[in-house]
């Protein structure tokens, strides 16, 4: 998961919000099983998707406020965004053909 | 065309990997995810032999993981979509093409059943969970309800009182399942009460869960609960898509085998949570792993005396 583009609190707006590219962040923490189990599935979207859609990861536990505003309350959540705005939400840890089928409605 | 393939890398399929590995069959693992299953949802496993102490799940995972690799496992990441199977031909189709094989073992497991009550798709994800280990954090000092009562539901409410503030075990029958050590801890725990006899009618909440209406089974008597979580932990659906109509399934939809993990169609084996049985651990899974690897390799030297 080591080369995923990490966000934080402080960085979310930027980076995400105003990002001219549509963007994924996944949020994930180290207790959470299924999230190390979508981790590699994440790492291998954002290489693909590179240039194309700004794949991001946050991690609840150092950040709470974004996940707070977002209502987040399972993890692993995807939150897709197209234009600084929530376009769609994954929860759970799905395989890579669902999460691209999404990520496809973003371009 | 490979001697095995293995779909699933968890427990029953690592450690059928490794037995394949090591009785030299060319074969492959494939993983939709990456390596793990349903034990990566617990924080600590108890009761899995050799590890006095307890060991988290993703360590477990892992070790089970670097073992089968030593010894020459391939583990690949693909999503199995369509499966072909007759005694004289397998064809696995993965999102990255087919895969013809000689045997295959199933290993793909189970996932946490739904209740199937109003409510809870739509907040799924705005307070009703399947997993205590990744969601208990977001509902610190808060109030939550756990459905169930075999050993999952009663050991994931007594990792809730970590967070919560008070943990409504619901049960529809007036005892638990769940092994006696765990009922002691539970019982001994004060954020934790029960309430027997009680099915849960429905999820209220728009934005986020507010509450559970119950009903008592013996009285009839319908209430409301308020809790910001409810926690479901009332068992599994097999991961069986791929092989409905195909093989023979139980009632519950489980995958049938023999002794030696052999299913309705010679040649397909099964193992671990997907599998007919009447208890799902870790230690049951490993051991399937090991005899369906070695009945698919006795399979695999029958073909080649024919």
């Amino acid at each position: 998961m080591s080369d995923v583009l990490e966000v934080t609190d402080e960085t979310f707006e930027e980076q995400i919000v105003k990002s001219d590219l549509p963007a994924m962040v996944d949020f994930w923490a180290e207790w959470c099983g299924p999230c190390k189990m979508v981790g590699p599935v994440v790492a291998e979207l954002a290489k693909e998707y590179e240039g194309k859609i700004r794949i991001a990861k946050m991690n609840v536990d150092e950040n709470r406020q974004t996940p707070a505003k977002f209502g987040i309350r399972n993890i692993p959540t995807m939150i897709l965004f197209k234009g600084g705005e929530v376009a769609q939400t994954i929860v759970g840890a799905y395989p890579k053909s669902h999460i691209e089928e999404e990520l496809k409605k973003l371009l | 065309m490979k001697d095995l393939i293995i779909i699933g890398a968890g427990p029953a399929g690592l450690t059928a990997g490794l037995y394949a590995a090591r009785a030299r069959l060319e074969a492959v693992a494939f993983e939709r995810l990456a390596p793990g299953g349903q034990v990566l949802n617990t924080d600590r496993v108890e009761n899995y032999p050799g590890f006095p102490e307890g060991i988290t799940g993703f360590e477990l995972i892992d070790r089970m993981k670097r073992q089968a690799e030593n010894f020459g496992l391939l583990i690949e990441s693909r999503e199995v979509v369509e499966l072909e199977l007759s005694p004289e031909k397998k064809v696995v189709v993965t999102d990255q093409g087919p895969e013809e094989t000689k045997a295959l073992i199933l290993a793909c497991g189970a996932v946490p059943r739904k209740l199937g009550i109003e409510g809870e798709s739509l907040l799924t994800g705005k307070g009703v969970s399947y997993c205590a280990t990744c969601d208990g954090f977001f509902f610190r000092d808060q109030e939550v309800a756990v459905i169930g009562g075999g050993d999952t539901a009663v050991e994931e409410a007594i990792f809730l009182t970590r967070f919560a503030s008070k943990v409504h075990l619901i049960h529809r029958r007036d005892r638990l399942r769940a092994v006696r050590l765990l009922e002691e801890r539970a019982r001994a725990e004060e954020k934790i009460s029960f309430i027997w006899d009680t099915v849960p009618l429905k999820i209220e909440g728009r934005n986020g869960v507010e509450g559970v209406r119950l009903k008592n089974v013996k009285t009839g008597e319908e209430s409301l609960l308020p809790v910001s979580g409810v926690f479901v932990f009332i068992g599994y659906t097999p991961t069986t898509d791929l092989v409905k109509g195909l093989l023979e399934l139980d009632q519950g939809g489980f995958v049938v085998t023999d002794e030696g993990m052999e299913t309705s169609v010679p040649g397909v084996f099964a193992a671990g949570d997907i599998r007919s049985k009447a208890l799902r651990q870790v230690s049951t899974a490993v051991g399937e792993g090991a005899a369906a690897a070695f009945s698919a390799e006795k399979y695999i030297e029958n073909l080649k005396g024919r």
